[in-house]
């Protein structure tokens, strides 16, 4: 049986429907803090703002103690309400998801440090077109899949996790490229490799956005889709019949 | 893919029939009333064997009236009418021929509140036995303490056979009358909110003693307490109003139910 976001405002324990409520407004708290994080911290780097790369770095510990009151709040709400059926797959996707945001908040982290490795670097820097390229793709992911969480919108949480193979072959290519560069010109080695850390950790934040549409997929039909074949994902995602 | 080991794995539909080797009791379109008011409507589910299968509910919904009837405890009230087939081991307990004493050696019963016989433990769990057949004292002893073993008593009680059962505390009663129902070797125990009398920590153990009974008999459960039927029950069905709402394996049930109604009961949401 799908849910829909207001699903687990319904208790008779006004408590309970609160609890609940808190813990989503905070996972998308949470959220919106890692998805800004990306955003300076991809501005950073194609804009050589070493200012926001330093503060992007600094706010990684903000996200890291979101990350441990939320699966506080879930560790709570388990031993105290024993949640089960949709109210369980919450707790379990937000304490899911907040490992993968968490996740996301350290690759931002990375790609900050590159842009401020990166900003000290005289020579032009190759690669930032896929940069940019990539991190839109990446960006819209990551939107997407919290918009998909906040709507409990399987149709969207699908749409990222189609869009993901999509990202890992631009990555395929744009590391091509890159080798390339690194073939024409050896001076360029120090600063393609940054590049190509950014790159990386751009595909993981696509892979982690991808997780989060999964546990989208889990809380509202019940399904669990990792590790599942993509031919078989589309199948599962259609709506049951009533 | 969730709960895959109690799954069709073509249609993904939890699988509630099981082939005639495995059924215990088969329950079809069952309806009971008191005086004409309905009570159960039309209940049709099969009850493995060897499993424990928990019934969970509102107060009213019919649980208890269902498990009476498994036992054909509601004979001797004439408001009450019932129609439809409950089956033991393949046979009607309705037919003619069903004799109601062996069908209640059978189909053991526990109910909510521990109720020990005003004798002593020994004579407690001999009761049964006595009226089924003449045993030799040796013979008689041996079941008495397989039964005591079996309810996880014995160690408490060995030394003090020969006191009054009155003596022992909620849960060991509760624990001796499930011995008591055991010594007769029935094929089914159903248990009446088993526990709800009994602190935490004899639930538990009642609890655990449910599922070591597994591999002996076939457990049928009422409970009002959705964890513990979730802890303890291979199966989980829903009644409302009477009626069968829905029923699965536990697992499923309690982390995806296929309908409004019971993820609404499960959860603790207005209906």
């Amino acid at each position: 049986m799908d849910i829909t976001s207001d699903t687990h405002s319904q208790h008779i324990s006004r408590q309970f429907n609160h609890e609940l409520e808190e813990l989503k407004t905070h996972l998308m708290a949470m959220g919106g803090m890692v998805e800004k994080q990306v955003q300076d911290a991809v501005f950073a780097l194609l804009e050589s703002d070493s200012r926001l790369a330093e503060k992007v770095r600094d706010n990684d510990r903000q996200v890291n103690d979101l990350q441990l009151q939320i699966d506080d709040e879930c560790t709570r709400i388990l031993a105290r309400r024993q949640p089960a059926a949709s109210d369980l797959r919450l707790v379990l996707a937000v304490i899911r998801a907040t490992s993968d945001l968490e996740r996301i908040g350290d690759e931002a982290s990375k790609i900050a440090r590159n842009a401020l490795s990166l900003s000290e670097s005289s020579n032009t820097i190759r690669g930032l077109v896929e940069v940019r390229h990539i991190s839109e793709h990446v960006r819209k992911m990551l939107r997407d899949s919290l918009t998909a969480f906040a709507r409990f919108d399987t149709e969207l949480a699908m749409q990222v996790v189609r869009e993901d193979e999509f990202v890992d072959s631009e990555y395929g290519s744009a590391m091509r490229s890159l080798m390339t560069f690194m073939m024409e010109d050896s001076r360029s080695i120090t600063s393609v490799l940054s590049i190509m850390w950014v790159l990386r950790a751009l595909e993981r934040v696509g892979d982690h956005a991808n997780n989060l549409a999964e546990h989208v997929v889990y809380l509202v039909k019940g399904l669990d889709i990792r590790h599942t074949d993509p031919e078989t994902l589309d199948q599962q995602a259609a709506p049951k019949k009533s | 893919m969730l709960a895959s080991r109690h799954v069709d794995q073509a249609t993904q539909a939890p699988v509630t029939h099981f082939p005639a080797d495995q059924c215990c009791l088969e329950i079809d379109q069952f309806s009971l009333a008191y005086a004409g008011k309905p009570a159960l409507q039309r209940l049709t589910l099969q009850v493995p064997r060897h499993r424990v299968t928990a019934f969970i509910g509102p107060s009213g919904c019919g649980k208890s009236t269902f498990l009476r009837a498994i036992n054909r405890l509601h004979d001797l009230n004439e408001s009450v009418s019932h129609s439809g087939e409950i089956s033991l081991e393949g046979h009607n307990i309705h037919a003619p021929e069903m004799n109601v004493t062996e069908l209640r050696r059978r189909v053991g019963m526990v109910f909510q509140t521990p109720n020990p016989f005003p004798m002593s433990i020994y004579e407690n769990v001999a009761f049964g036995l006595r009226l089924q057949k003449r045993l030799a004292k040796r013979q008689r002893d041996d079941i008495i303490e397989w039964a005591l073993t079996s309810a996880a008593l014995w160690d408490e009680v060995k030394d003090r056979l020969h006191r009054s059962a009155w003596q022992l505390s909620g849960g060991q009663q509760q624990r001796l009358v499930i011995a008591r129902t055991l010594a007769v070797q029935p094929d089914v125990l159903l248990l009446d909110e088993p526990a709800s009398a009994l602190d935490p920590i004899s639930t538990l153990k009642i609890e655990e003693l449910i599922r070591n009974l597994k591999s002996q008999l076939t457990l049928v459960l009422v409970t009002h307490n959705m964890q513990q039927a979730a802890r303890v029950s291979d199966y989980t069905a829903f009644l409302q109003q009477g009626e069968l709402v829905e029923y699965g394996p536990t697992d499923h049930v309690f982390t995806n139910p296929r309908l409004q109604r019971t993820e609404n009961y499960i959860t603790g949401r207005m209906a």
